[in-house]
Formats: structure tokens, C-alpha cells, sequence
């Protein structure tokens, strides 16, 4: 399971097309891929696991979101200012 | 790119360009030829000395010219809605780049792998070399991989901008706190330019976009030095 996921973050090129977002406005994909990063660290990190399965939402949201709105958010989420739920 | 005294579309450098350059002659020769029809008519009507008072209605000819044109919108609609959903096809793209409007100048960013980004300013013209185009160059270009499925991901820093590159069909406005998807491929290797097309304060005119395709070896070459210099 966990080779199979390795091969495919191996295999990434960039963010595949989301059935979820088909429209020309992806913004909602970026933020959303970003928030599940955080998520899904956040919750591995409390049961003590390895955060492996998090790096495709990273990797997705590193190929979507414009650099300034991530630095953005970061520093939000440093400050504890940050609006989304994580 | 564009040319003194230019009448048509430019030269397409993707397929769905050109797509939309034959549908454009297409339609354009159905007005011309309408056109020229009535024209006809008109001064025919004019100048002609036959005439009778008497000719009230005809269902023959009234027939023709409801169904006659009613074909004609038929057949320039089928070959728009084809092309209107091959736009819209699911494609599966090998590079995403963002392309951020600032006041101005644009941004490129490629964070697929490693975080490269870089501006993009136009060259004043008294800095231009011999054979640079006036108004249309930049100091660094967004380059790609020809004949790849490139996604580009468009927003912008302050006030709305547009990217704009008619060679390869291509329009997205670029407006803060919103990331707008546009596709493409490039069908040819080339240097395709376009100009900011949403106003966007006093310089608004002098910030273009400069598309560079080139092979993949080049491209990755391209990239690896530009992480150097950053």
C-alpha cells in the first residue's frame, strides 16, 4: 500500500485535474488542498504516525498556490490568526 | 506576433488557434457572401424599371428565405459548439506555471518541484538590441516545453490585469484573491508575445507577456539555471 503511494508521489508531475473543482476558478482547490495538508499532519502527528500519506496534499498545493498566499497563510497560522479550520 | 498593417488573426501556435482562426473564416465568408447577396438586391431593386403593383405575397418565396437562413445559422453554430467543448475538454497537465499580475509587471512562478520564481518587466526601448520588438519584449520570458499540455494558473497582487497571448487563443483575467485556469499547448517551438488586457493604472500598456517553447532538455536546462540565479 504504502509502495504504491510512493511510486505515485514519485510519478508527480503536477496537480491532476479534481472532479471536484472543474471550472475555471481553482481557488478553492488550492486553499482546500492546503487546508487538508495541515489537517491531515495535524491528526497524524497526535496518533504519532508517519505523515507520508500528507505529502500529496502538499505537493498538490505547492503546484497550485501562488507563493505569496501561502507565506500568507504560514504566517497566519504562526500568528494564530488564521481563518480556516485545521 | 503581431504585424504593421495586419488585417487577420496572427499565426495560430496551438491547435485550438487554430481551430478558431478556420472557424473565423468560415463565418466570415458566410457575412460576405450574405453581404454581397443583399448589396445586390438593393441596387438591383433601384435601378430596375420592371415593376408591378399588384404582386402581394408568395408562399414559395417566403418559405425559402425562412429555411435558407435558418440552414445557415445551423451551419455556422455546429462547427461554434464544437469548438466551445473542445475548449472545455478535461486535460491532464504535465506543468502547472502561475502567472501573477502586479502593477507593473508579471510574476511566473513554477513550484512543481522547486520553488522557481521570477519577474517579468518589459525592456524600455532605449534599451532594446537591434531586432527586439518595441513595447512587446520582457527581461525574463515564461518558458515551457513545446508540444506539452501546460497548465497556467492566473491571479493578481493589487488591481485586475489580463493575460493575454493571441497566437495561442488565450484570454484570462487576472484578479486579486482568485486563481483562474487556462491550458494550452504549444503545437510549434516559438516566441509568442501579448500585452496586459484589463486597465490597470498609468503603465498598463507597458507590461507584456512573452511565451518562449522550446524542447524539453532546453527547458530543463532553462529551469535549472534559473534556480541557480535565485
Amino acid at each position: 500500500m504504502s509502495g504504491k503511494f510512493e511510486e505515485k508521489i514519485k510519478k508527480y508531475r503536477t496537480a491532476p485535474f479534481d472532479a471536484r473543482f472543474p471550472n475555471t476558478n481553482q481557488t478553492r482547490n488550492c486553499y482546500q488542498n492546503y487546508l487538508d495538508y495541515h489537517r491531515c499532519n495535524k491528526v497524524l502527528s497526535a496518533k504519532k504516525q508517519k505523515t507520508t500519506p500528507c505529502e500529496w496534499y502538499r505537493r498538490v498545493y505547492k503546484s497550485l498556490c501562488p507563493i505569496a498566499w501561502v507565506q500568507k497563510w504560514d504566517d497566519q497560522r504562526q500568528s494564530g490568526t488564521f481563518a480556516g479550520r485545521i | 506576433m503581431a504585424h504593421p498593417s495586419q488585417l487577420g488573426f496572427q499565426d495560430a501556435a496551438s491547435p485550438v488557434m487554430e481551430e478558431l482562426l478556420h472557424f473565423h473564416d468560415h463565418a466570415l465568408m458566410i457575412v460576405f457572401l450574405i453581404s454581397t447577396l443583399v448589396l445586390y438586391i438593393i441596387v438591383t431593386m433601384v435601378v430596375t424599371k420592371l415593376t408591378d403593383k399588384l404582386i402581394l405575397d408568395s408562399q414559395e418565396i417566403e418559405i425559402i428565405w425562412t429555411l435558407l437562413p435558418a440552414m445557415i445559422l445551423i451551419l455556422i453554430a455546429l462547427p461554434s459548439l464544437r469548438i466551445l467543448y473542445l475548449m472545455d475538454e478535461i486535460n491532464d497537465p504535465h506543468l502547472t506555471i502561475k502567472a501573477m499580475g502586479h502593477q507593473w509587471y508579471w510574476s511566473y512562478e513554477y513550484t512543481d518541484y522547486e520553488d522557481l520564481g521570477f519577474d517579468s518587466y518589459m525592456i524600455p526601448t532605449q534599451d532594446l538590441t537591434p531586432g527586439q520588438f518595441r513595447l512587446l519584449e520582457a527581461d525574463h520570458r515564461m518558458v515551457i516545453p513545446v508540444e506539452s499540455p501546460i497548465r497556467v494558473l492566473i491571479s493578481a497582487d493589487d488591481v485586475l490585469h489580463s493575460w493575454a497571448v493571441p497566437c495561442l487563443g488565450i484570454k484570462m483575467d487576472a484578479v486579486p484573491g482568485r486563481l483562474n485556469q487556462t491550458a494550452f499547448i504549444t503545437s510549434r517551438p516559438g516566441v509568442f508575445y501579448g500585452q496586459c488586457s484589463e486597465i490597470c493604472g498609468a503603465n498598463h500598456s507597458f507590461m507584456p507577456i512573452v511565451v518562449e517553447a522550446v524542447p524539453l532538455e532546453h527547458f530543463e536546462n532553462w529551469s535549472s539555471m534559473m534556480l541557480e540565479d535565485t
